[in-house]
Order: structure tokens, then C-alpha cells, then sequence
């Protein structure tokens, strides 16, 4: 029985009243059921589309190039329009924000919503890989959302360190300010560094300063840093009496800083982006929380270049 | 390993015993390639390859101590070398392909929940063997080709031997494939994890491992269509059709996609042939098509076979399935641009690479409704065999896949689920609920029959299996579409102001619970397979459990031969 062909030929199965086609494997028969209509003619249809679509938009490749289509679609004549109709919707808004004096933009509510709005937008895209999506930095990278600033928090502060970059190799107006690295270079010995340590940290109150870390601070220190500690923004020197701490706020952090410091670098944006863009980014950052009032806005623009003697 | 290879070339080995000189030879071939490997590993120029070339080393090390130890018969008995009964199916290759397949399987979904747990827990990406980016190709690698390669291999071998009732032909070219196709698996797997990488998706294998695979394949084609040559029914049945398509396709994508040049012979790294854009078109005509011959054609040709002998039923349409191979196997090629929709691809390619997986979409169901509809006049049976229960679903998913597949290659589509994660739910809703639940009904269907068991351990285990898998399968494909199109329309959206709303940063955070969800789903999902392996082996080792009885299809084993000339010996 095993061995022997089967012998089963057509018949009509029972369950669905169907014939067989007589081929017979292992067991398996196959019905003789005709195409299903609704899924020829779906089939042919989606054929007759593909038809229509081939004509109307590129499709066939010839020897130069492909065909160019009845619509005369490209995927790039679709872009370059849409980034021209985005641009022609913002343009009196970039416009605006461009040829408006900065110490008139915070006058203006509605402009300096909109070009808060905007720098946001700019933000999201070329900020946040470094300041994070909140704008709160993170160790390296300084908080935006305070009112601490290491180069000034007025909008034109703001504006003078997105266009020129901080420490930007090649940008001849980038704002620099360059920390000895007063154990490595052996300007201070292992132990005067653990003294200064001390007295940084006591700064804040944390520990006790000893006489000769107070004279070394006095004598390395102070000038960049003031005698109190404060910070000096024509130098972009950080505070060293107050909370925040840029490279991490535990003793070894701040001695790491002191004996081979680190230098963050932030791009010279005018590079890359158009000064209205810029404009928003400082509105953007300025409205975080920390933003600071112009001090004598007539004298600011003469001041810039002097920001980073 | 080695009574094939002289099976195959009609060597001097007969009833079990070698001829001295054979074995000499024979060892000393391996003894020879142990020394080149060890040779190779010496003098790499990287430390990955000298780690690649001991894993080789070990291998030819495993089969020279087999072939000595070949000589003694009656020290591992005859099951190792059976008598060669053409009134027999070859059923040994088969056996181990499945427990290959569980085994692989069970290895590829746990990394798979692994690396879904890094996404949202990325604390757990442990640098750098175990990293997201060298387990990831270790993941799709072992449920594809381990898991789904093995799983073909093994149903391909069984359906070929009852479809064309003949016996396997070249018995030890058959284990060559089966055993090359292992260690394969192995060196791809432990190169990623070392960091070897062509940065192929799909195709991450380096060179060297590429033309290994490249022989192994080419073994087993040699033993496929052997085997429907040597054939006693008049006609070639369906599911062979498609196994062939898969085994012809895979190979040509496969060599196009992997031509390189290697820097060095002693190294791991090579560079391609194709570069720039005709490169990305290549590796997408690669990856399309290793979805379309690999994960369609081949799992359709298991479907043409255990469908109907589960659901004991003629298959539902002769002329669709005739109808649906050619216009499937002739559209799917040309789909793969549909990956590089706005990209550098000339727009006559992307627009080709749509309107053909349009134009896709029934030749795709063609697969569905013929099995689907090969249930007319048992459909009862979803009630209460739960193997074809599995069935159904599987098929439910394929066509919820191959209907999705078409909407994500229109542009307007794809403008919005590209490089989201609705790809990510797509390719898994096919993966999880056609190819393993496709595979998982075979495994069932074929493990009494294969190890000559009167039925399953527990059918209603394979109940649990199927509701475990099918709620693993929901949580996965559903976080995953709402987290790809969240995704697509956070990434895309203006304010009334005209700009982005949001950040990268915050498109990712807003994804956390679905990824959370996603890996939930994949915990249920190999749940399932381990009741699986638990019911496997259970099975294997002859055990029944005592439960109340469910359907499932009978089985007749004096039936289960090739047609000879002769009687049987």
C-alpha cells in the first residue's frame, strides 16, 4: 500500500463541491477553484495605477536620464519649493527681527515673541546636542537658564557670543579667556594646589582656608578671578563663590580644574547661520530666566569689541 | 559530517566501516585545513580575524576528531551513520535542523529583548561587546538566519523528500549544508560581537564568512534540485516551486550584494564593489528581496505544506497559487528602491520601486487567501486544533504585513514612517506573527512524526504558546506603530509660527513608554517559546502529558516513505 502510486485523479471534494485538479502529493490535493474576481481585478488595478503614475511622474531610465514625467515632478523641485514658501511665510518676521536695533527689540512684545519662537525652533536643532533640550547644560556645558553668565546675559552679550563662539579656532573675534594650568605646568606645586583647593572651596563655605592658600589665591588668582572670588566677565572668568560650578563642584573637580583646566569651545554660529537666526537665539536663550536688562544701551555697540580685552 | 561527504562523492565507505587509505585521506585533509586555519589565526593582521580563524580552527578540530573516531562504529552507533535505505526519508539532517532551530530561536529573541531593554534602559548597553550596535546585527542575524534559515533548511529537506517521494539526494552534502550553514552562524555572530562589520544591514558578515555561506548555499541547491530530479511524482508541487524560487533568489542576492575586495587575505576588512548610491541601491535590492525570497517565498513554501496536511484539505486554488508565484517572484525584485524614497536615488528609481510594490499587494495575498481558504470545509478546526489555530494567525499576519508593506512604500506615506519606528513595528508584526508563528505550527507539526512520537507532550501547551506569542505580538506592533507615527509627526511638525516644534531629544523621551511596552512584548513573546522548547523536549523525550485531548491531524507512518521501484530491503 505504502509503495504503490496513489491512484486518485479528479473528483469533486465534498465540503466545498469543487473539483480537484488530480494531482495528488503526499496527501496534498489542489481544488480547481477559478481566480477569485475581487483579487483580479484589484491586481489589474493597481496595474492600471502603476501605469497612470509611470506616465505622470519620472519613471523609465533611458540612456542620459530617466523620463521626466507629464507632471514634471522632482523630488527636489518639490523641496526647493517648499524651503522657499517657508522662507517667503517667515520673511517679514526674519526681516523684522534682522533691521530691528536690539534695544528696541525687547520694546516690541509681539516681534520679541516671535523671535523668541524662532530661536527656540534654531535652538532645538543646533543647540541642544550640548546645552540639552532644557537649555540646562550639563557638566562642560553652561546652564542657560540661570542668571549666572561667564561673558554677559544682555541681549547683546548674548548676540556677540552665538555670532563670535567661545575659544572658535580660526574666528578672529571669539571670545577666549585661557586658565593656566598652574599643577600640570608647574606653576604651583602638588601642595599649593591642595591649598588653593582649600580655599576656593571655602569660598562657599565648605571646609576651612588656611593663610597660605588665601596668599596664593591673592597672588595667582584674584586678578582674573577677583579678590572675592566673583568672577570678572571681561575675562569670562567664572565665579568661584556661588553654587555653580561648570566642571562639577566636588573637591577633586575643582583641584582637577585648577591643576590642568579644561577649555570648552561653542562654534562661532555666524558660520553657519543668518545674523536674524542669531538675533532669535540670543532672544531665545535671553528669555530663559536669566536674561539681564541692558546696563547703558546707547554705549553697547561701541562697547562690543571691548568685551574680550 | 564525514560519511556524508563520502556518501556524496561515492566514496569507499560502506556499512559503516572506512577503508584505511579513506581515512587517512580524509583525516588528513582536515588535519591539513586545521593547520591553515591555525596558520590564518597566527598571522592576522587584527585581532578579530586570529579570533574568527581559532572558532574556524575549532571546527576542523570537531570534524577530524569525528572522522577518527568514525573508524569505531559500534563506540556511537548506528544512528550516526544509518544504512543507506532509499526506501527511507533522510530524516537526521531534519532533526537536528529543528532542534537547531528552537535552539537558535530561543538565542536570537533574547537578544532581542536585550536590545529592546537598551533602548529604554540605556544603562544596560555594556561597552563594546555588548553594545547596542554589535548586538542589534547579532539579533536580526539569529532570528533570520539562524532561526528562520534553520528552520527552512530543515522544512525544505522534509518537504522536499514526501513532496517528491524520493529520498534526499547527496546524504553528505546534506550535512555539509546543515553543519556549514552552523558554523556560519557562529562566525557571523561572534564577529559582531568583536566588532566585525561591513555596515550592510543584513549583510554585516565580513568577506570570508560571506564566501563560506556562499559554498554552503550552493551545497544546498545541489541537494534541492537533485532531489526534485530525482522525484516520483509526475508533477513538482507548489511549495517546491517557492523553496526553489528561495534558494535561487537568495543565492544571487546574496554574491551581488557581498562583492568586495578584502584588504588582506589575514584580515577582516574588505571594500565594496558598488559604492555611493549605486551601493545603497544594491544592499536595498539585497534587503528587500532577503524579506521578499527569504521571509515570503520560503515561509509560503513551509505554508503550502503543513497548511494542508494539518487542516487535512485540498489546497484551495491550483491556477492562484500558479498565478500568484509568477507575479509575486516577478514584482518583488524591483520594490527595493522604496527603502531610499527621497534620498540620492534618481526619482525614475524611487518611482519604479513604488509602483512595483504596489502593483505587489495581491500577488502578496495570493499566499493568504490560498491558505486561508484551504480552511473551507474544516474551518472548525480553528476552534479546536490549536497548531492550525497558530496557522491562521500567521497567515492573518502575513497579509496584514504584505498589505502594510504596499502603504509604506508611497512616498506620501514613507515621507512620514521612514527611519520611525512604525518600520520597526512592521517588520515585526510580519517577523513575530507570520514567520514565527509559521515556523513554531511547523515545529509542532513535525517533531512526533520525526522522532516517531504518537502525538505532541501537550497540545494544550502549544494553546499557551499561541496566546503568550499572540499577546507578546499586539504590545510589540502596537506600541511600536503608535511610537513610529508619534515619531514621524513630532519630527514634522510647525508651530502657526513656522518652525519645528520639536527637538530630537524630545521626540526620543516621548517614546520611552512604548518602548518600555515594546519590550514587555517581546518578554511575552519568548515566554511562549520557552513553553515551547519545554513542550519540544518533553515530546522528544516520549513523554505524554495527561490533559483533556484537543484535535490535531493524523499521521500515518507506514505511508511516510519514498516511492521505490522495488520493495524496501
Amino acid at each position: 500500500m505504502a509503495n504503490e502510486i496513489p491512484q486518485v485523479g479528479k473528483r469533486v471534494d465534498d465540503a466545498t463541491g469543487t473539483e480537484t485538479v488530480g494531482h495528488e502529493w503526499d496527501g496534498i490535493e489542489e481544488l480547481n477553484t477559478p481566480l477569485p474576481r475581487w483579487w483580479l481585478w484589484t491586481f489589474y488595478a493597481t496595474c492600471v495605477w502603476a501605469l497612470g503614475y509611470v506616465i505622470l511622474y519620472p519613471a523609465i531610465p533611458l540612456l542620459d536620464k530617466g523620463t521626466e514625467g507629464a507632471l514634471g515632478w522632482t523630488s527636489r523641485g518639490q523641496l526647493t519649493e517648499e524651503l522657499a514658501a517657508e522662507a517667503a511665510a517667515r520673511a517679514p518676521v526674519m526681516e523684522a527681527v534682522a533691521t530691528t536695533p536690539l534695544e528696541r527689540l525687547q520694546e516690541d512684545a509681539g516681534l520679541m515673541q516671535q523671535a523668541v519662537a524662532g530661536g527656540a525652533a534654531a535652538f532645538r536643532v543646533h543647540c541642544v546636542q550640548c546645552h540639552g533640550a532644557n537649555a540646562a547644560g550639563s557638566e562642560g556645558y553652561p546652564n542657560l537658564t540661570d542668571d549666572e553668565w561667564l561673558w554677559g546675559g544682555d541681549l547683546a552679550a548674548i548676540e556677540y557670543t552665538l555670532t563670535n563662539g567661545i575659544r572658535h579656532p580660526g574666528a578672529t573675534q571669539t571670545r577666549t579667556s585661557l586658565m593656566p594650568a598652574f599643577g600640570r605646568d608647574g606653576i604651583l606645586s602638588g601642595e599649593q594646589v591642595n591649598s588653593v583647593t582649600n580655599y576656593v572651596l571655602s569660598l562657599t563655605g565648605e571646609g576651612s582656608a588656611t593663610a597660605a592658600g588665601a596668599e596664593l589665591f591673592a597672588n595667582n588668582c584674584a586678578v582674573c578671578h577677583g579678590a572675592d572670588g566673583g568672577g570678572l566677565r571681561q575675562f569670562g572668568t567664572p565665579s568661584l563663590n556661588d553654587a555653580v560650578w561648570l566642571y562639577g563642584d566636588s573637591r577633586e573637580a575643582i583641584r582637577r580644574q585648577i591643576f590642568e583646566p579644561r577649555h570648552g569651545v561653542m562654534p562661532a554660529w555666524e558660520e553657519r547661520l543668518d545674523p536674524a537666526t542669531i538675533r532669535m537665539l540670543a532672544a531665545y536663550v535671553h528669555s530663559l530666566g536669566g536674561g539681564e536688562d541692558f546696563v547703558e544701551a546707547v554705549e553697547l555697540a561701541a562697547a562690543e569689541p571691548n568685551e574680550q580685552d | 559530517m564525514s560519511e556524508p561527504l563520502a556518501g556524496a562523492i561515492g566514496g569507499p565507505f560502506s556499512q559503516g566501516k572506512w577503508s584505511m587509505e579513506a581515512l587517512t585521506t580524509r583525516a588528513g585533509m582536515w588535519f591539513a585545513m586545521l593547520v591553515l586555519a591555525l596558520m590564518a589565526a597566527a598571522l592576522a593582521h587584527d585581532a578579530a580575524f586570529a579570533a574568527q580563524m581559532v572558532i574556524v580552527a575549532i571546527a576542523i578540530g570537531v570534524a577530524l576528531w569525528w572522522t577518527l573516531m568514525g573508524s569505531q562504529v559500534d563506540r556511537f552507533g548506528n544512528w550516526l551513520r544509518p544504512a543507506h535505505d532509499e526506501g527511507k526519508y533522510d530524516d537526521d539532517p531534519i532533526r537536528w535542523g529543528v532542534i537547531a532551530t528552537m535552539f537558535w530561536g530561543i538565542a536570537g529573541f533574547a537578544a532581542g529583548l536585550f536590545i529592546a531593554l537598551q533602548l529604554a534602559f540605556p544603562v544596560l548597553n555594556f561597552e563594546p561587546y555588548l553594545n547596542f550596535g554589535r548586538v542589534r546585527p547579532l539579533h536580526t542575524s539569529a532570528v533570520i538566519f539562524a532561526f528562520g534559515g534553520n528552520a527552512l533548511i530543515a522544512t525544505s529537506f522534509y518537504v522536499v523528500q514526501r513532496t517528491c517521494r524520493a529520498r534526499l539526494a547527496f546524504p553528505g552534502l546534506a550535512r555539509f549544508v546543515f553543519w556549514g550553514y552552523q558554523l556560519f552562524i557562529v562566525l557571523a555572530a561572534t564577529g559582531y560581537l568583536l566588532g566585525v562589520t561591513q555596515s550592510k544591514e543584513y549583510a554585516e558578515p565580513e568577506w570570508y564568512v560571506d564566501w563560506w555561506l556562499t559554498a554552503v548555499w550552493v551545497a544546498y541547491l545541489v541537494v534541492f534540485v537533485a532531489t526534485i530530479i530525482k522525484r516520483k511524482e509526475p508533477h513538482i508541487y507548489v511549495a517546491n516551486w517557492f523553496y526553489l524560487a528561495f534558494i535561487l533568489t537568495v543565492a544571487m542576492l546574496h554574491i551581488v550584494n557581498n562583492l568586495d575586495m578584502p584588504v588582506s587575505l589575514l584580515g577582516s576588512r574588505s571594500y565594496p564593489v558598488f559604492g555611493g548610491v549605486q551601493g545603497a541601491l544594491v544592499q536595498w535590492w539585497y534587503g528587500h528581496n532577503a524579506v521578499g525570497f527569504f521571509l515570503t517565498a520560503g515561509f509560503l513554501a513551509m505554508m503550502y505544506y503543513f497548511v494542508p496536511k494539518q487542516a487535512e484539505r485540498p489546497i484551495y486554488s491550483y491556477r492562484l497559487s500558479i498565478v500568484h508565484f509568477w507575479s509575486l517572484i516577478f514584482l518583488y525584485i524591483w520594490a527595493g528602491p522604496h527603502h531610499l524614497h527621497y534620498t540620492a536615488l534618481p526619482d525614475w528609481a524611487q518611482t519604479l520601486g513604488m509602483v512595483f510594490s504596489i502593483m505587489l499587494w495581491m500577488p502578496s495575498w495570493g499566499g493568504m487567501i490560498n491558505g486561508l481558504l484551504t480552511l473551507n470545509g474544516a474551518w472548525d478546526k480553528i476552534r479546536t486544533d490549536p497548531i492550525i489555530r497558530m496557522m491562521v494567525w500567521a497567515l492573518a499576519f502575513y497579509g496584514m504585513s504584505t498589505f502594510e508593506g504596499p502603504l509604506l512604500s508611497i512616498k506620501a506615506v514613507n515621507g512620514m514612517s521612514h527611519y520611525t519606528d512604525w518600520t520597526i513595528g512592521h517588520v515585526h508584526s510580519g517577523a513575530l506573527g507570520w514567520n514565527g508563528m509559521i515556523t513554531f505550527a511547523a515545529v509542532y507539526f513535525l517533531v512526533p512524526r520525526l522522532w516517531g512520537r504518537e502525538r505532541l507532550y501537550s497540545l494544550r501547551m502549544v494553546n499557551w504558546h499561541f496566546w503568550c506569542a499572540t499577546l507578546g505580538i499586539v504590545f510589540y506592533a502596537a506600541s511600536m506603530w503608535v511610537a513610529g507615527i508619534l515619531q514621524g509627526f513630532m519630527w514634522r511638525e510647525y508651530g502657526a509660527d513656522g518652525y519645528l516644534v520639536n527637538s530630537f531629544a524630545e521626540t526620543v523621551s516621548a517614546m520611552w513608554p512604548m518602548y518600555v511596552a515594546r519590550a514587555f512584548g517581546g518578554l511575552l513573546y519568548i515566554a511562549g517559546a520557552v513553553i515551547m522548547v519545554y513542550n519540544i523536549w518533553q515530546t522528544i523525550a516520549g513523554k505524554l502529558r495527561e490533559e483533556k485531548p484537543l484535535t490535531t491531524a493524523s499521521y500515518n507512518a507506514e505511508a511516510d516513505r519514498p516511492l521505490v521501484a522495488q520493495p524496501a530491503e
